[in-house]
């Protein structure tokens, strides 16, 4: 025996919709077997740091950049191996990674992660 | 000592976590299998803890009544704090369910300093702790769908902009974060500092506190300090939701600690004092008009009382009741 069962079912029935949401998000878009898979740049296979290092620490290294060129004036190219990047997004990590929607985009937009730098940068520029 | 055991009790999970993927290798398990146990057992206890309550019957309106009651049009009443309707009523479930108006009321009884009588001041540091705990952690719940749905929906991507609106540090630091655990933080100083408060806090007011300070702090080092995979990780959440479990690999071990005590509270939940999240809709106390004397509530247990109404008492006695000359309704 219930009392005031419309009322409290339906509340429980909202509950468990909203819990369970994402499974029927999943269900709708089909798309959970999807991987972001960014483009790497074929003419090199060397960053300023490893791979792992580059997916965990890539938005320090460029925090760090802007603020030793922007606001130190401090544009040192990094030399790595012999090889000298510039400390800039668009004329350094872009030498290779050209293509903004083929490269950043690809995993960013997977992780939800919406990062300022094209508030600023032109892509191409 | 409570608050000791309960703290005892949430470093042995992590250490459990740890262990179990460091050493053993059970990536799948913590990352697989273990959420569906806890997701199932989370939704089967809710709606379990919801249907005991729906059985429990209400008879009359127990509303606590915080102003004037609804009387005579021209005495003005307390619409919110004493809801004769359904429209006060909704209103006040709203104002307690959003702001926690109860915690707002909470006073401090102190002796005014030269004066020798007791004076009532109003106490909010609970209040504003309360709120920016738990309105942190709805919004940092909702941010975190961006690893449970694909494609990310618009309105998620707006909420982690708004949250990280200060662009402070890369990965940018959330509001919500901070709300979340000095919130918390403070909810459990609270216990441990107040003397009276610390006498009646048990080890089930302690661990939960435990359990989600290591939950946010899990979180927080995963962003902030050892940047774990994001991509990786929401890979894993994607197989969850679409019931194919997989480990990524690189995933660092903090996100099976993560999602290890993520999976005992969601166990914790409906055997516990965090049932006030379905229990808040539900107190008699607060749900219910005060119109005890305006409508009729009947007792649902009441036995069925044979009754003798008038018309049957007439035609019981009608034709003794004309002879003595009394009155009838009906010839």
């Amino acid at each position: 025996m219930f009392y005031d069962a419309g009322k409290i079912f339906t509340g429980l029935a909202i509950f468990l919709v909203g819990a369970t949401f994402p499974f029927w998000y999943a269900m709708a878009a089909g798309k959970t077997a999807y991987k972001p898979e960014p483009v790497f740049p074929t003419s090199t296979s060397q960053c300023v740091e490893s791979t792992e290092q580059m997916i965990a620490g890539h938005m320090e290294i460029l925090d760090d950049w802007r603020n030793e060129v922007v606001r130190r004036s401090d544009r040192e190219p990094i030399e790595i191996n012999g090889t000298a990047y510039p400390k800039s997004l668009s004329r350094g990590c872009g030498n290779c990674h050209a293509d903004q929607t083929q490269f950043c985009d690809r995993c960013h937009e997977y992780a939800g992660v919406s990062p300022y730098c094209w508030e600023c940068h032109v892509e191409g520029d | 000592m409570n608050a000791l055991y309960s703290l005892i009790a949430v470093l042995v999970l992590v250490a459990v976590a740890i262990l179990g993927v460091q050493a053993l290798g059970l990536q799948l398990f913590f990352g697989g299998i273990l959420p569906y146990f806890a997701f199932a057992v989370f939704l089967a206890g809710v709606v379990f803890r919801i249907q005991r309550w729906a059985r429990a019957p209400v008879p009359f309106r127990i509303p606590t009544t915080c102003g004037q009651q609804y009387s005579l049009p021209w005495i003005k009443s307390s619409y919110l704090d004493n809801p004769h309707t359904t429209t006060g009523v909704i209103g006040r479930m709203l104002l307690e369910i959003l702001f926690f108006r109860s915690l707002f009321r909470n006073t401090r009884a102190g002796v005014e300093p030269g004066l020798k009588r007791v004076v009532y001041s109003p106490s909010l540091w609970m209040w504003i702790a309360a709120l920016a705990f738990h309105w942190g952690m709805a919004i940092l719940l909702f941010r975190h769908l961006r690893f449970f749905l694909e494609p990310v929906p618009q309105v998620v991507s707006a909420v982690i902009w708004a949250d990280g609106f200060f662009q402070v540090g890369v990965p940018v630091f959330y509001i919500t974060t901070f709300a979340f655990l000095l919130g918390l933080f403070y909810l459990l100083l609270r216990r441990l500092f107040i003397p009276q408060i610390r006498y009646i806090s048990l080890p089930n007011d302690f661990f939960p506190l435990f359990l989600l300070l290591g939950i946010g702090t899990t979180g927080f080092l995963m962003r902030h300090v050892v940047k774990t995979d994001v991509v990786g990780i929401k890979e894993m959440m994607q197989g969850l939701v679409g019931f194919h479990p997989l480990v990524s690999e690189g995933v660092h071990y903090l996100f099976y600690t993560h999602i290890f005590l993520v999976c005992v509270l969601l166990v914790y939940i409906p055997f516990s004092k965090i049932m006030h999240m379905g229990g808040v809709f539900l107190s008699p106390t607060r749900n219910l008009a005060n119109n005890n004397r305006m409508k009729r509530h009947v007792n649902p247990w009441n036995y069925p009382v044979k009754v003798h109404t008038y018309p049957e008492y007439e035609d019981h006695f009608r034709n003794k009741m004309k002879e003595a000359g009394i009155p009838v309704e009906k010839d």
